[in-house]
């Protein structure tokens, strides 16, 4: 795997049509020189969205008519929560590339994405509980919502640390890719956990087939805050991809060295 | 796509079509003990049997709410749980959630006793998916198009644009 992402031109892929689209992205220069002109961008976009939309949230925007100001939380929990399932089906994705396609990058990205899904899926889970406690009365109950996040962020860690257990890298993949497909089932679980069964967790807000149940003044600073936290998350995965990137070639270059090393003496 | 990469999507698909027939069979099986709790129809209509402690959840009735003192000093109070078609009377001693009020939903976990009374040992407050404005909530009920205590507010489309300086949108 590192002497295709090492090595990998892209010129070979032109030769074979319908492959050319997607492996273009595998040659690591291609793809370190195209996110390198997108990066700063990124990192200022996600900053400056996500300013706005957290001083609009958490200071400027109404309070909620019977929760009060504990509304706020909901300006971090439910992109959280957003980020842990679109996450999560981005990696199935990545995971189908990974094993039909055997991209290299997928797997790179996939994972470096598990870490950053799990540290927003935690969040969503720990605001939750902020939140339930002063609202339901509790900090946690086991209700079909609830439980199903907390088995997306089982998933999410378990994928972390099941592509880290091999010393081959490219087994580890594909057993993460295996693992990431089996727990998508999950993903419409939780989506639809409060319409299928009755929970403690209300229904959704925003994605409801009739008007949101939101007033406006609380679903725009929603709407960009959720934007915002995306932008960071791209920013943060794509930024541990490219380092992952980086990390492969420098590896690469001390083995060449060294076995140069080795033939001299 | 060659042959190979052909066959390896078909096993994907395949494998998934499997595993999200299993996952369906699975929840409908399971679909009584996945519900977080009963409604005062399904109680009366199942009765649970024996002493065995559920939850019941649903709205607090409008003026079915009384509060006192318990025997034990702490507060107390009574007040019945309806889906519309049914209702139960519960009776609670402890501190209700802060969002308590007639009109809310709310999960009890207890006991159905034999006169069909619920005593409840926790009571949690259900808030619904509808978040407006205080100004707007009072501009609805000025309006007369909602009373908090008779259920679920109005249609959002007639309020979740409404202006915030106190006049109705709907």
């Amino acid at each position: 795997m590192d002497g295709r992402l090492t090595a990998g031109t892209g010129a070979t892929d032109a030769t074979r049509p319908g492959a050319r689209s997607l492996h273009r992205f595998a040659n690591p220069g291609r793809f370190l020189r195209a996110t390198g002109r997108l990066m700063p961008f990124l990192w200022a976009a996600a900053v400056l969205v996500l300013g706005f939309g957290l001083v609009w949230g958490l200071v400027l925007s109404p309070a909620d008519w019977q929760q009060g100001e504990t509304v706020r939380i909901m300006y971090v929990h439910v992109p959280m929560a957003w980020l842990a399932m679109g996450g999560y089906t981005g990696l199935a994705v990545l995971s189908v590339m990974s094993l039909i396609w055997r991209h290299p990058l997928a797997d790179l990205t996939a994972r470096e994405l598990s870490p950053v899904g799990a540290a927003a899926t935690a969040l969503c889970l720990a605001t939750g509980s902020l939140w339930g406690k002063p609202m339901w009365g509790t900090w946690w109950v086991w209700d079909a919502r609830l439980t199903s996040v907390l088995v997306l962020f089982f998933l999410w860690l378990g994928h972390a640390a099941l592509v880290r257990a091999f010393d081959d890298a490219e087994r580890g993949a594909r057993a993460g890719a295996i693992l990431a497909l089996v727990g998508i089932v999950n993903v419409p679980i939780v989506k639809f956990s409060v319409d299928w069964w009755n929970t403690l967790h209300q229904p959704a807000s925003v994605t409801r087939l009739n008007a949101p149940g939101m007033h406006v003044d609380i679903l725009y600073p929603l709407l960009v805050c959720a934007l915002g936290f995306s932008l960071l998350f791209g920013a943060v995965v794509l930024a541990r991809t490219r380092a992952a990137v980086m990390e492969r070639r420098v590896r690469a270059l001390q083995l060449a060295r060294a076995r140069r090393e080795d033939a001299v003496a | 796509m060659t042959h190979k990469k052909r066959r390896r999507l078909m096993v994907l698909l395949l494998a998934g079509l499997g595993l999200g027939t299993a996952t369906a069979l699975t929840l409908t099986a399971f679909q009584d003990n996945i519900v977080f709790f009963f409604s005062p129809s399904d109680v009366l209509a199942n009765r649970p049997a024996g002493e065995r402690a559920f939850r019941l959840g649903g709205l607090v009735e409008a003026g079915s709410v009384e509060r006192g003192t318990g025997t034990d000093g702490r507060p107390a109070a009574t007040f019945r749980v309806t889906d519309g078609a049914q209702a139960i009377t519960v009776t609670y001693t402890g501190v209700l959630p802060d969002l308590f009020r007639e009109g809310q939903g709310v999960v009890t976990l207890g006991r159905l006793l034999p006169d069909n009374t619920f005593r409840a040992s926790e009571v949690l407050a259900r808030h619904d998916e509808t978040y407006m404005p205080p100004e707007v909530a009072d501009a609805l009920r000025r309006a007369g198009h909602w009373n908090p205590a008779q259920g679920a507010a109005p249609p959002a489309e007639t309020w979740n644009t409404a202006p915030r300086d106190g006049r109705s949108g709907g």
